[in-house]
């Protein structure tokens, strides 16, 4: 008896709490994170971190859960989260794979399917060679590639026909010349390989290859944003990441950033998603997403609503331009 | 001496009262996620990782990677005592782990796998604490061509392993290489023999084969026999595991062989499954009695418990030193590195002092408290057996069906668990062997794609498995490997034909 009466004292003194955002729709049960990739990669990190973040400062009533459907390049998350409509306790963070891995295998999936949720940030490429090769610059390289015959260098990245994949194709057009393309599993083996010269080249994203720069094992070339990046702490004695040039400013015509966002099954109602959606601008505040963007060199740009609509729309239309030239669609 | 310092403050930070407090929690919880089959290591650790991020990095990492050690001595536990492998590793453990249990020597054989652990771990951490530097390097040496020498040198070393007839072995593998097929292909982002159908988009999970082949096709096999365990009578005496460990000490050389496997593989990166299978098949290729393997060898336990263990714990030394992790677990817990703000690569070892050598401490001290912990367990789970078959028989079927939901969080899988006992079944009514199946289906995806890479590398070229001595050498030793069985078979069969000449 006493323990139901506090338990109603309690829900009372919840209601209350939560008076002022009386219409807003709050998750009544645990929710599901999928994560289309597999553990350890950098969007389970991700993922992992925002659960972390999340239950650290009580963000969320309700747990978040991390589930990793990396089957078929990620369509497994993908499929189950369309065949989830309705069901607003479930949402999914992307990697490029929202648009590749439909294109390159014909499975029956489209974003639109989808409710688009926001953007958290945007992962970057930086084109790193050995530091003990001799080519110091993006040019020296490019120079290098053009000299040789076709298939002399070689070029290691995560999946096949994805976004490291995608890249090599615009380093190629660029060179004019074939680059030898070696698909791994993550972008940490892509990292050592390079590390161990077994490979000329990678086009990792920052966080995949920080320590190893700091180590003074790899060399960063340049990065795939039109702009520099932002971060000017010193990362190497003498270099921070905003030191390291563009790559259209060294004459490679590259230019890729990839979508980190969320989204939600098909037929999620408005209130549902603007729970979602003030939510991960919580998140955006806390100290420690900062910290965990400075450290990635994310690109820290936020989207949602409409906004976030015609950006992922346009991004798809930049992926099926960019596959098609490189033969990646099923027929 | 600079190394035995740096121990010593080490284990001064572990042996706070709050980190052992973790350090047995995380042991407890670990064995308890090792006995589960299909909940697994890396997904116990990945449940609790967020918990550990309002504590120190030094206590969570203690925790959790106690929580390994456990995972890793609970995987032997039902793959002695129910034929169900809990883990990948602990497959090779069931070949003779199992058959101990049925004559009523479970608990021999649970103390010799837990005391094998137990070694392969200790020379493993030995091996981290003094040669960390020189071993990472060695590390970057492999890329593709050595992976597929290495996993070659596996298939290798396994040849000729089986009883069964060896057109029977090659059937089981290669239905096994199809069942890995199946999927994506990573190489060309292709899927491959999913046949249109969304539920094959993730291929045959290996954890869910298993334990099916393994765990639901032993009780249907035992349903037919009679509904009662065959090792019912086992002793449970605490004085098994001082006779038993009487016993190990003639194994050394055993020890010693698997112990450089494991510490190797665990190094390469190749795992601590292909380092398991590798010992069992040298183990039984260097022992006199190779009859007696797959029939209840205790040094069939031995090989390939040591071999799991130190591959498990030196894996962690390239995610500590490169940041490649030398297994699943070790990929999580690198996730977890970089979010307590800790980034794993050369330079950890110089700035986070107190964490690397609280972490290694902790690697000693969490072995020794598990090893205490779980041979004081042997007699409950060798009691275990006495319970009436049709009274734990649908437990197990259940926890399977648990097992194999975890792996994905998908029924489907629990079906697909359940045609695998099926399989399971049939296999042993016709006897096929199933210890090449599971080989093929662990191995062949690795093998497929670093044999595909590196043909890449080599635009299409035989030669690059000979272009230098690392590559070489493996690839020799597997060759001289695969032809040794056809070389007794050869003079086998000259002798017989001289025999006969001579008797006519």
């Amino acid at each position: 008896m006493k323990l139901t009466k506090i338990a109603v004292a309690i829900g009372a003194a919840a209601a209350l709490f939560a008076a002022p955002a009386a219409q807003a729709w709050e998750p009544t049960k645990p929710v599901e994170f999928v994560v289309p990739a597999g553990t350890g990669g950098g969007a389970d990190q991700m993922a992992r971190f925002l659960q972390g973040v999340i239950a650290k400062h009580k963000l969320m009533a309700q747990p978040l859960v991390v589930v990793n459907k990396s089957g078929g390049a990620g369509a497994e998350g993908f499929l189950e989260v369309k065949g989830s409509a309705n069901n607003p306790h479930k949402i999914i963070i992307t990697l490029s794979n929202l648009y590749t891995t439909p294109l390159a295998t014909g499975v029956p999936f489209n974003w639109r399917d989808l409710t688009p949720v926001s953007m958290l940030a945007l992962d970057e490429f930086v084109l790193w060679v050995n530091a003990d090769s001799p080519y110091k610059t993006a040019k020296d390289y490019l120079a290098a590639i053009k000299a040789a015959p076709d298939n002399k260098f070689k070029m290691a990245g995560t999946g096949s026909k994805q976004e490291d994949h995608i890249i090599t194709v615009m380093l190629q057009k660029a060179a004019g010349k074939k680059i030898t393309y070696i698909p791994f599993k993550g972008g940490g083996d892509v990292a050592v390989q390079l590390v161990g010269k077994h490979v000329d080249s990678t086009v990792n994203n920052p966080i995949e290859a920080e320590a190893h720069w700091r180590g003074g094992k790899l060399r960063p070339l340049c990065v795939m944003d039109p702009k520099p990046l932002p971060y000017t702490a010193k990362v190497t004695d003498k270099l921070s990441w905003a030191d390291i040039p563009t790559c259209k400013s060294a004459g490679i015509d590259a230019e890729y950033v990839m979508l980190r966002g969320i989204f939600m099954p098909p037929g999620a109602a408005p209130d549902q998603v603007a729970y979602y959606v003030d939510l991960f601008k919580k998140v955006r505040e806390l100290p420690e997403w900062k910290e965990f963007m400075a450290k990635g060199a994310f690109n820290q740009s936020f989207m949602t609503g409409k906004e976030y609509t015609d950006w992922v729309a346009k991004n798809e239309a930049l992926h099926v331009g960019l596959m098609k030239d490189a033969g990646f669609i099923a027929k | 001496m600079d190394e035995i310092n740096s121990l010593m403050h080490g284990f001064s930070v572990a042996l706070t009262l709050p980190n052992v407090g973790f350090m047995l929690v995380g042991l407890l919880l670990g064995v308890l996620i090792g006995v589960l089959p299909g909940l697994g290591g890396a997904n116990g650790v990945a449940i609790l990782l967020p918990l550990t991020f309002s504590m120190n990095p030094t206590s969570a990492i203690i925790m959790l990677s106690c929580i390994y050690w456990g995972a890793l001595f609970g995987g032997a536990i039902t793959s002695i005592l129910f034929n169900i492998p809990g883990e990948p590793w602990s497959v090779a453990t069931t070949f003779d782990g199992f058959p101990l249990a049925q004559q009523g020597r479970a608990a021999e054989a649970l103390t010799a796998a837990f005391t094998s652990s137990f070694v392969g771990a200790l020379f493993a951490v030995l091996a981290i604490t003094f040669l960390a530097p020189l071993l990472a390097k060695f590390a970057l040496e492999f890329g593709p061509p050595e992976f597929f020498a290495v996993q070659m040198l596996t298939f290798c070393s396994f040849i000729g392993m089986s009883k069964e007839p060896p057109m029977k072995t090659l059937a089981a593998m290669m239905f096994g290489f199809a069942l890995a097929a199946v999927g994506m292909d990573t190489v060309t982002g292709q899927l491959r023999m999913t046949f249109g159908f969304t539920e094959m988009l993730k291929g045959f999970d290996f954890l869910i084969a298993v334990i099916g082949l393994f765990g639901i096709g032993e009780i249907l096999t035992t349903m037919e026999e009679g509904l009662a365990f065959k090792g019912k009578s086992a002793k449970i005496n605490f004085r098994v595991v001082l006779n038993t460990w009487k016993e190990l000490l003639q194994y050394w050389r055993t020890f010693i062989r698997s112990v450089l496997i494991g510490c190797w593989m665990g190094i390469t990166p190749g795992g601590a499954t292909p380092a398991s299978f590798m010992s069992y098949g040298m183990a039984r290729r260097a022992a006199k009695d190779k009859e007696s393997f797959g029939r209840g060898n205790i040094e069939g336990v031995v090989a390939p418990e040591t071999a799991a263990h130190a591959a498990g714990t030196s894996a962690l030394l390239p995610m500590l030193t490169l940041g490649i992790p030398g297994s699943p677990t070790a990929a999580v817990l690198l996730g977890g590195l970089l979010i307590w703000g800790l980034q794993p690569g050369p330079l950890l070892f110089v700035e986070q002092k107190d964490f690397v050598w609280g972490l290694i401490a902790s690697m000693y001290l969490g072995n020794i408290v598990g090893l205490i912990v779980v041979l004081t367990t042997v007699p409950w789970w060798a009691a275990i057996l006495r319970i009436p078959f049709p009274v734990i028989a649908p437990v197990i079927i259940f926890i399977c069906a648990i097992g194999a939901y975890t792996v994905h969080s998908s029924i489907f899988d629990v079906v697909m668990m359940l045609v695998f006992g099926v399989f399971g079944y049939l296999f042993k009514k016709l006897r096929y062997p199933l210890a090449p199946l599971v080989l093929a289906l662990v191995l062949g995806d690795m093998a497929e794609s670093s044999f595909r890479q590196s043909m890449l590398l080599s635009q299409g070229g035989l030669g690059i498995f000979v272009s230098n001595w690392l590559v070489g050498s493996l690839m020799a030793l597997s060759i001289f490997l695969l032809l040794l069985p056809m070389w007794g078979a050869l003079k086998a069969m000259f002798r017989r034909r001289e025999a006969r000449a001579y008797l006519s």
